[in-house]
């Protein structure tokens, strides 16, 4: 399985191939001259396995994302079926309303759900959303985990949030509006106000982060 | 522009032009005799020498206070007590000698002067200090943050770890001499979320294991910066993937370090992205960063009324103004 490379990750390299006739894809967790090799093999194992865990559950909870076929973890590599589509944060700006709304609602709750069951996706972009004849497939794994910590989902959305603000600025308010609608309508209004409160903590925590900001940013469920 | 710096523990003043020339740089840091920064020793500090890093700098730069365009002052982030002595000296001087007041942020400033150093055009940039912890890169008109430190800062960690075990200040370049002689890595919490990093616990287990006395302190203080540096060197990673910048700088006072730079500049060639460090004079806090910063500042008109020159203890790059980096990379074209 050589196949074409299809994207060089800040983790892994991804190569497109082919398994049973499928198109699938070939995650593979290269070591990293710059870490240490003790380091860096224990990372690459315990984040691939991981990887493959949460990516089988996330799939029995009814979360679109690519479907786990081979793992391998002496190589650090997964191999997963090829979702087809653009990635959320290359076409974002060029989508209509309603069709954000769909969208980021929809992420929300598959955030919602991921959290409901002790998982945080630990690298929530629009980078990491694969539109697949327009449904939002999530993808990379790669950082996620077992959690039940609100801690945990807190830092879940924060990162969310900061990446919209980071890319999408003039947007982001908006779409973290209709990603909280989602979250909530999965995990409940009470739950999804515990982890905002959370998120306003996380930022407030970092020793120079402005309170003004926040207030603007994190009007929603106030 | 004459520019005033004193976020920290340096007070800093420096002399330099809106095209790059810096004509002067004088500073005074405040070495605590024991434990960590105390903001209003440190602020002490910097009242007393003042006078005299000023008269330095214009006496390196041969530039008088009546020849000055303006007044440029470090207003945030940092620690209030230390901030206002800057700015109370800038108030004077802005008042006194008729010049216009430049507000100018801390983190920008070290962005700025690695820009001007390194040559680079539209970084993502790393600074790291005993502050900040953080990535930045410039999109949709502002510099913004790609990745941080959800808890201390890399140089903190550092500091904290040397200070606890008695082996001096600053933490980093003892730690790495130490390291040096490390041979077996020993597990530590590797602790990267998203784009972020947290390294809190990751001293209260190195700090934990040294305390045991089972590990040599060599391997702790290796595994110590294996780890953090490399935590740093991933979200680095994740973000010149996300941004697709071209170059990366690094910035602040553990720029120093040539550990750090060793890691990034193998990264960036796995990227094959242009890896440049800042000067080990403009690594640390100083003032030709504030000075060249408020050049380029008061070129595009930013001003500030002296009575609204509020200093801004958490002053958050992303809400600053920087009208003259749209027009830098207006003007010249992308070098290929």
């Amino acid at each position: 399985m050589g196949g074409e490379l299809i994207g060089i990750g800040a983790e892994a390299v991804l190569t497109l191939g082919e398994l049973y006739g499928f198109k699938v894809v070939r995650k593979a967790r290269l070591p990293k001259p710059y870490r240490d090799p003790k380091l860096d093999e224990a990372l690459r194992r315990e984040r691939t396995a991981t990887e493959a865990k949460i990516m089988i559950e996330a799939k029995s909870l009814g979360i679109p994302c690519p479907t786990v076929l081979d793992v391998d973890l002496e190589e650090a590599v997964i191999v997963m079926d090829y979702v087809e589509g653009p990635r959320l944060s290359r076409v974002l700006g060029e989508l209509p309303r309603d069709e954000l709304t769909r969208i980021f609602v929809e992420l929300g709750k598959y955030a919602g759900l991921l959290h409901a069951h002790g998982i945080v996706h630990g690298d929530l972009t629009t980078s990491n959303v694969i539109l697949h004849w327009g449904r939002p497939y999530l993808i990379d794994f790669g950082l996620s985990q077992y959690s039940r910590q609100l801690e945990d989902r807190g830092v879940d959305v924060h990162l969310f949030l900061r990446a919209l603000e980071s890319t999408h600025f003039s947007l982001s308010k908006f779409l973290f509006e209709r990603f909280m609608e989602g979250y909530a309508s999965v995990v409940g209004e009470d739950e999804a106000k515990r982890v905002l409160e959370k998120v306003r903590e996380i930022r407030r925590r970092g020793r120079y982060v402005s309170e003004r900001r926040l207030k603007g940013a994190l009007r929603h469920g106030e | 522009m004459l520019g005033i710096e004193s976020t920290a523990h340096t007070y800093g003043v420096g002399v330099a032009t809106s095209d790059g020339r810096i004509l002067a740089n004088a500073s005074s840091t405040y070495v605590p005799a024991r434990g960590g920064i105390h903001p209003r020793e440190a602020a002490e500090h910097h009242s007393k020498v003042a006078a005299e890093v000023l008269r330095r700098a214009l006496y390196e730069s041969g530039v008088s206070l009546e020849e000055v365009d303006g007044i440029a002052v470090a207003l945030g982030p940092g620690m209030g007590p230390c901030l206002r002595v800057g700015c109370s000296v800038a108030r004077a001087l802005a008042s006194y000698f008729n010049k216009p007041l430049v507000p100018v942020n801390h983190a920008v400033a070290h962005v700025e002067i690695a820009k001007l150093t390194t040559g680079a055009r539209d970084p993502l940039v790393v600074f790291v200090s005993g502050g900040n912890t953080v990535i930045i890169a410039y999109a949709e008109g502002r510099y913004r943050v790609f990745g941080e430190t959800l808890d201390i800062a890399l140089g903190n960690c550092m500091d904290t770890f040397a200070r606890e075990l008695g082996l001096g200040f600053p933490g980093t370049p003892i730690i790495e001499r130490l390291a040096a002689r490390g041979r077996e890595f020993i597990e530590l919490p590797y602790s990267v979320k998203g784009q972020d990093v947290s390294f809190s616990g990751l001293l209260t287990a190195a700090l934990r294991l040294a305390r045991e006395g089972k590990h040599r302190l060599e391997d702790i203080c290796y595994s110590l910066v294996e780890v953090a540096y490399d935590m740093v060197v991933e979200v680095a990673e994740r973000a010149l993937a996300h941004t697709e910048k071209r170059e990366l700088i690094l910035t602040g006072g553990v720029a120093r370090s040539r550990l750090l730079q060793e890691k990034l500049r193998r990264m960036c060639e796995l990227h094959g992205a242009r890896f440049a460090v800042v000067p080990n004079e403009y690594a640390g806090d100083n003032g030709a960063m504030i000075a060249y910063t408020g050049a380029l500042a008061l070129e595009h008109g930013v001003t500030m009324p002296i009575e609204e020159s509020y200093i801004r203890q958490r002053w958050r790059v992303e809400e600053v103004d920087v009208p003259w980096v749209e027009s830098s990379l207006a003007s010249a074209p992308r070098p290929c």
